[in-house]
């Protein structure tokens, strides 16, 4: 375990500098096959702060966290942060779990049943003298609020207690790395959003990075900082979660975010009475009505619209229960099988999808000034967490 | 009851408190043994990933169907003075190994190691890997791991699996008879002690001490099942 290289790093300071320049960086580059059909084959890395996990269930997203865990070894390849190698099959480095400070919360979070919040929480700092581990398991059941619970076992907590059990036991070892497997999947958007702001502010203070997995595209969006998408234990996309969900079109991406389009707007007014707010497209003097949800006056979020859910018109219709009648000019129109994929620039770039027929009995062509009717529950709106 | 009442005035005749106490010492020996021994094999049956675990399944489960004389027999000739284990004993001790208590333990840790191993087994089997898995993300050994969440999630198992193994041992006849023979104070367990009542046409104390089996039995196991129903459930 001890090998040669790893004492080097250690006391080289030309190696030790150059492992500092890249501040707390995570970089993976393994290769792990498992069954007769599966191979995970990833070049990745993850720097302080969210990085989304995102993809079908099956894509390889626990695997890659077990690997960096050090729970399933690799067939090949490396995993280091600037202070340690977890793992390189070059060298023959593979350290055990236990020495890879490795901050974990499983999917199903793996809480001792038989011990109170208290001992789960200490149970990774046991080796601590008794005064360090309990200053040490306090601040951290203060930090996530669970203090009031620390004498309750998991089974009589709820399901947001749980989660912040678990983070706060992951997290009280130090770690170097957060590994989050779908860890709020079940829980509604408040509780998630109470406990992401708490785990936000952690990181605040610590900086390390947080792979967190999804498979939800709305946490996508809310979440990250990065997205790297996974299928088939292949990257197919990487960047921030705007230039994937938009990015050349890979068509799983698409397929996964569901949404062609997706912009950044503000709330310019809520209808309580009629169930609808007033949204401004970022950058635009686009104003749209969209489902009432829980935001304030002013505060940003995402709106997301199915390129197959918006409508084109010429001339400027009426008569429509559609309540949002938006004026373009097509910018691109391109056939792509038997859709008809049209741009239309109306202060933001919206793609709209449509049949062969309905291009030409409008007469569409490039150039064109059309109407966009887009009815409001076709507005998905996406919470900035 | 009135059965019982007999047996106390009476005393001695009915019942021989010996070999009552001598039972009693050689089924808690065993199943003290079989914790420590058991614990490790249930261990290794339940997380070893060779490809032949099922033969050591096969050998640790065998007391189950196999006749207790026929298992009695060979650890007789295992424990005489032509197998290398007798005659190691012999020198060390200077006596053999058949026909003592001692035989009379490892011939019983034998028979009833699969009511021990089994519930361990299967309980270990029952805990999720994934807190297994957790534990060791936590920076806990393998070994501590099991000492701190293995164990204390198993421990139904543990229990069922030692009042098995002692109430088994308190009720062997077969191997006893083979391996350890008749001797009062030494070899002669209850059940001895009942089959030789029979024997002497002693029905009253044969009926006696048969009940008292049958009755510690049924506490020891009644015992268990309720100990399994209501404690240590962490949901």
């Amino acid at each position: 375990m001890n090998s040669p290289l790893m004492e080097s790093a250690l006391t080289d300071p030309a190696l030790l500098r150059s492992s500092l320049l890249q501040s707390g960086c995570v970089s993976v580059q393994i290769r792990k096959q498992s069954g007769t059909n599966f191979e995970l084959d990833v070049s990745v890395s993850f720097p302080p702060g969210i990085t989304i996990l995102f993809g079908p269930s099956g894509a390889g997203k626990t695997t890659l966290l077990d690997c960096i865990a050090g729970l399933v070894q690799p067939d090949a390849g490396r995993i280091a942060t600037p202070e340690k190698i977890f793992f390189d099959s070059a060298l023959g480095i593979d350290p055990p779990p236990q020495a890879r400070r490795v901050g974990y919360v499983f999917q199903d979070l793996a809480l001792f049943p038989h011990l109170s919040v208290e001992d789960n929480v200490k149970y990774g700092i046991s080796s601590l003298a008794a005064e360090n581990r309990k200053r040490r398991s306090n601040a951290i059941l203060e930090s996530f609020r669970i203090a009031h619970l620390r004498s309750r076992r998991p089974g009589e907590i709820s399901g947001g207690e749980r989660q912040r059990v678990a983070l706060a036991r992951a997290l009280v070892i130090d770690p170097q790395i957060l590994l989050l497997d779908e860890p709020l999947a079940a829980l509604d958007a408040a509780t998630k959003s109470r406990i992401v702001d708490d785990l936000r502010a952690w990181n605040q203070e610590h900086r390390i990075p947080v792979v967190y997995v999804t498979h939800s595209r709305e946490e996508v969006f809310a979440l990250g900082e990065q997205v790297i998408v996974l299928e088939d234990g292949r990257q197919i996309a990487q960047g921030t979660p705007h230039q994937v969900m938009s990015a050349p079109r890979s068509e799983t991406v698409a397929q996964l975010a569901g949404f062609e389009n997706i912009f950044d707007a503000t709330v310019t007014s809520a209808h309580e009475e009629r169930g609808t707010m007033t949204c401004k497209l970022a950058g635009t003097d686009v104003e749209l009505e969209t489902p009432l949800v829980r935001a304030d006056v002013d505060s940003a979020l995402r709106v997301g619209i199915r390129a197959g859910d918006i409508l084109l018109a010429s001339p400027k219709p009426s008569g429509l229960s559609a309540r949002n009648l938006i004026a373009g000019r097509i910018v691109a129109l391109v056939q792509r099988d038997v859709i008809v994929v049209a741009k239309v620039n109306c202060g933001v770039e919206m793609e709209v999808h449509l049949t062969l027929a309905a291009r030409d009995s409008l007469q569409l062509q490039i150039g064109r000034d059309v109407w966009l009717v887009i009815k409001t529950h076709s507005c998905h709106l996406m919470g900035i967490l | 009851m009135l059965v019982l009442g007999t047996a106390m005035r009476e005393g001695k005749t009915l019942m021989d408190w010996q070999a009552f106490w001598l039972t009693v010492r050689l089924a808690t020996l065993v199943a003290a043994v079989l914790v420590v021994l058991g614990l490790p094999i249930a261990y290794w049956i339940t997380y070893s990933s060779r490809r032949w675990k099922f033969l050591v399944e096969a050998l640790v489960s065998l007391p189950i169907v196999l006749p207790p004389t026929v298992l009695g027999f060979y650890v007789l000739v295992m424990l005489g003075p032509r197998s290398p284990l007798g005659r190691s004993w012999q020198a060390i001790t200077g006596h053999t190994l058949a026909f003592t208590f001692e035989g009379l333990v490892i011939g019983s840790i034998l028979y009833s190691l699969p009511f021990a191993v089994q519930p361990f087994a299967a309980s270990f089997a029952a805990v999720d890997p994934r807190l297994m898995a957790a534990s060791q993300t936590l920076g806990v050994s393998k070994f501590k791991t099991f000492f701190r969440i293995v164990l204390p999630l198993s421990i139904s198992g543990l229990v069922t699996g030692v009042a098995l193994s002692f109430a088994h041992t308190m009720g062997e006849f077969g191997v006893v008879l083979m391996v350890g023979g008749n001797i009062p104070g030494v070899t002669r367990t209850v059940s001895i002690d009942i089959y030789d009542k029979v024997q002497a046409f002693n029905y009253s104390g044969a009926n006696v001490t048969a009940l008292v089996l049958l009755m510690i039995s049924f506490a020891v196991l009644s015992t268990v099942y309720a100990l399994n129903r209501r404690v240590w459930v962490w949901k």
